[in-house]
């Protein structure tokens, strides 16, 4: 399994050709409380860069997107019930959707962990 | 606004050193939040909370017949306010529009008034066009603004060994709901009012900007006090059913749409004579074409500003201020609805990225508001 990041905040773990998809500890900690996430449902194509989803603070509303293309499998139940799930495990349990991989090969342009927190360190 | 560069406030260190995440807001870099928008919000509904509101404008009129003056341009009986008191007032456009909202107090020497930071400026060109010659206008730019709000302020700020002036003020609890005293803080002055925007008990404090930050670490100091961030301060003035000028009013608004008519005074509705009286009396009477209502929200998505309501297929509406009510647990929103929907539990929907969901006209405040009034314990 391997994790990529994005410069979008997303991170994606992939195992094969299914993968899941959150937002990173930089991002949740930005947004601030979380009080509702809007998850993509099953069998829904998205394209890479796509709002896949939406995640909502106190102060306002942020898109989520798809860091590669493919067919969400399953959106995060348990974030309906506890959107704080994104900020107390953002990396863990607070992830958003699946999907199935419709092109590996984007993943090409995607960061990984080191990358991804050099890049972070420059904002 | 925005094409201003950014200014810096007194206690713009402050805020840094305390771990404020800071924002441009109204021209100035201010405090979002330190710890957390719903942890600062439920602080401050529980103890007490201090908010910099110092890009607030803090204005004096000065001159005979200054409130006679100044009733031209605002429907409150302002020449009837006796020195301690002050009243929410509207700033008015010559058709009635609502150009700001404003706090207009009696000090015994002159009038004070607190306009929002994001369009003070244009407030004192306006008002300076529209008073006359022998009214002064000072805009007191060397004062900063703090407010300490929460149902403990009264009992932090009393540990302060500060004195009142003139009006016989001993300490806090000699002030009710919308009274206004000078004081002295040692010997640094302060005007102080029993007031705010949050719905709660507390005080705003006017103090020289070289004292703010020994006034902010003295309030800090107290065990109820934590420094409470702008978004707190939004949330707050939500659930307690306030407006946001810039958001929920503006110059198409006039006071009977904006459901502000107790800002127009008996007298002042007898006699008409201020800006835009023709059409504020004529809404007055035959009732708005539409109207500023709350909603409760169905479900925990927010509803948020520019949101389209709809009864059915019409669109009736729009949602000006929306978002999480932490007291409540829930969502809620303000906005504008025609005036044959703006009755309480009227159902309608709000239209969120494509979806419909259910809401509710209801009353406001959400929360109960904790004002110490007289007459009350």
């Amino acid at each position: 399994m391997s994790r990529y990041f994005t410069d979008e905040h997303e991170w994606i773990e992939v195992d094969g050709d299914t993968a899941t998809v959150g937002i990173t500890d930089y991002a949740q900690e930005q947004l601030g409380d979380v009080v509702f996430v809007e998850v993509p449902e099953a069998d829904k194509e998205v394209g890479k860069g796509d709002d896949a989803a939406v995640v909502e603070s106190v102060k306002a509303a942020s898109d989520v997107y798809a860091p590669v293309s493919g067919t969400v499998t399953e959106g995060n139940a348990a974030l309906a019930d506890d959107p704080a799930l994104v900020n107390s495990d953002p990396e863990g349990d607070g992830w958003f959707f699946k999907l199935t991989l419709s092109d590996p090969s984007e993943l090409e342009g995607l960061m990984d962990e080191a990358g991804y927190k050099a890049f972070v360190e420059s904002l | 606004m925005s094409d201003e560069a950014t200014q810096t406030l007194p206690l713009d260190a402050w805020h840094r050193d305390k771990g404020a995440r800071m924002v441009p807001f109204a021209g100035y870099s201010m405090p979002i939040q330190y710890e957390g928008i719903m942890a600062e919000h439920q602080w401050t509904r529980e103890n007490a909370g201090l908010f910099d509101v110092s890009h607030m404008g803090q204005l004096q009129l000065k001159g005979e017949s200054a409130a006679e003056a100044l009733e031209r341009i605002v429907p409150g009986d302002i020449s009837a306010l006796k020195p301690g008191k002050m009243r929410y007032s509207l700033l008015l456009a010559e058709d009635g529009g609502i150009l700001d909202d404003m706090m207009i107090t009696n000090s015994g020497q002159h009038l004070y008034i607190v306009v929002n930071g994001a369009v003070k400026h244009q407030d004192i060109a306006y008002m300076r066009a529209q008073l006359p010659e022998s009214i002064e206008l000072v805009h007191m730019e060397d004062q900063a603004l703090l407010a300490l709000q929460g149902p403990k302020a009264a009992e932090a700020l009393a540990r302060l060994d500060i004195a009142g002036l003139e009006i016989g003020w001993s300490g806090p609890d000699d002030l009710y709901f919308m009274d206004a005293a000078p004081c002295l803080w040692g010997e640094v002055p302060l005007g102080i009012s029993r007031s705010g925007y949050t719905g709660e008990d507390g005080f705003e404090i006017s103090v020289p900007a070289e004292h703010v930050t020994a006034l902010a670490d003295a309030l800090c100091e107290q065990p109820e006090v934590k420094p409470i961030g702008l978004g707190a301060r939004d949330s707050l003035r939500l659930e307690a059913g306030l407006p946001l000028y810039g958001h929920d009013l503006d110059s198409a608004i006039d006071p009977v749409q904006g459901n502000l008519t107790f800002a127009i005074s008996k007298a002042r509705r007898e006699e008409g004579g201020f800006h835009g009286a023709e059409r504020i009396l004529a809404a007055l009477e035959n009732g708005p074409d539409k109207k500023r209502v709350g909603f409760t929200v169905e479900g925990r998505m927010p509803v948020r500003e520019g949101a389209p309501i709809f009864a059915g297929d019409a669109e009736i509406g729009v949602i000006t201020s929306g978002g999480f009510a932490p007291t409540i647990g829930a969502p809620i929103a303000m906005g504008f609805v025609a005036a044959d929907y703006a009755a309480l539990g009227t159902q309608l929907e709000a239209e969120v990225r494509g979806k419909r969901v259910p809401i509710i006209v209801s009353k406001m405040p959400f929360v109960p508001n904790g004002y110490r009034r007289k007459g009350k314990s």
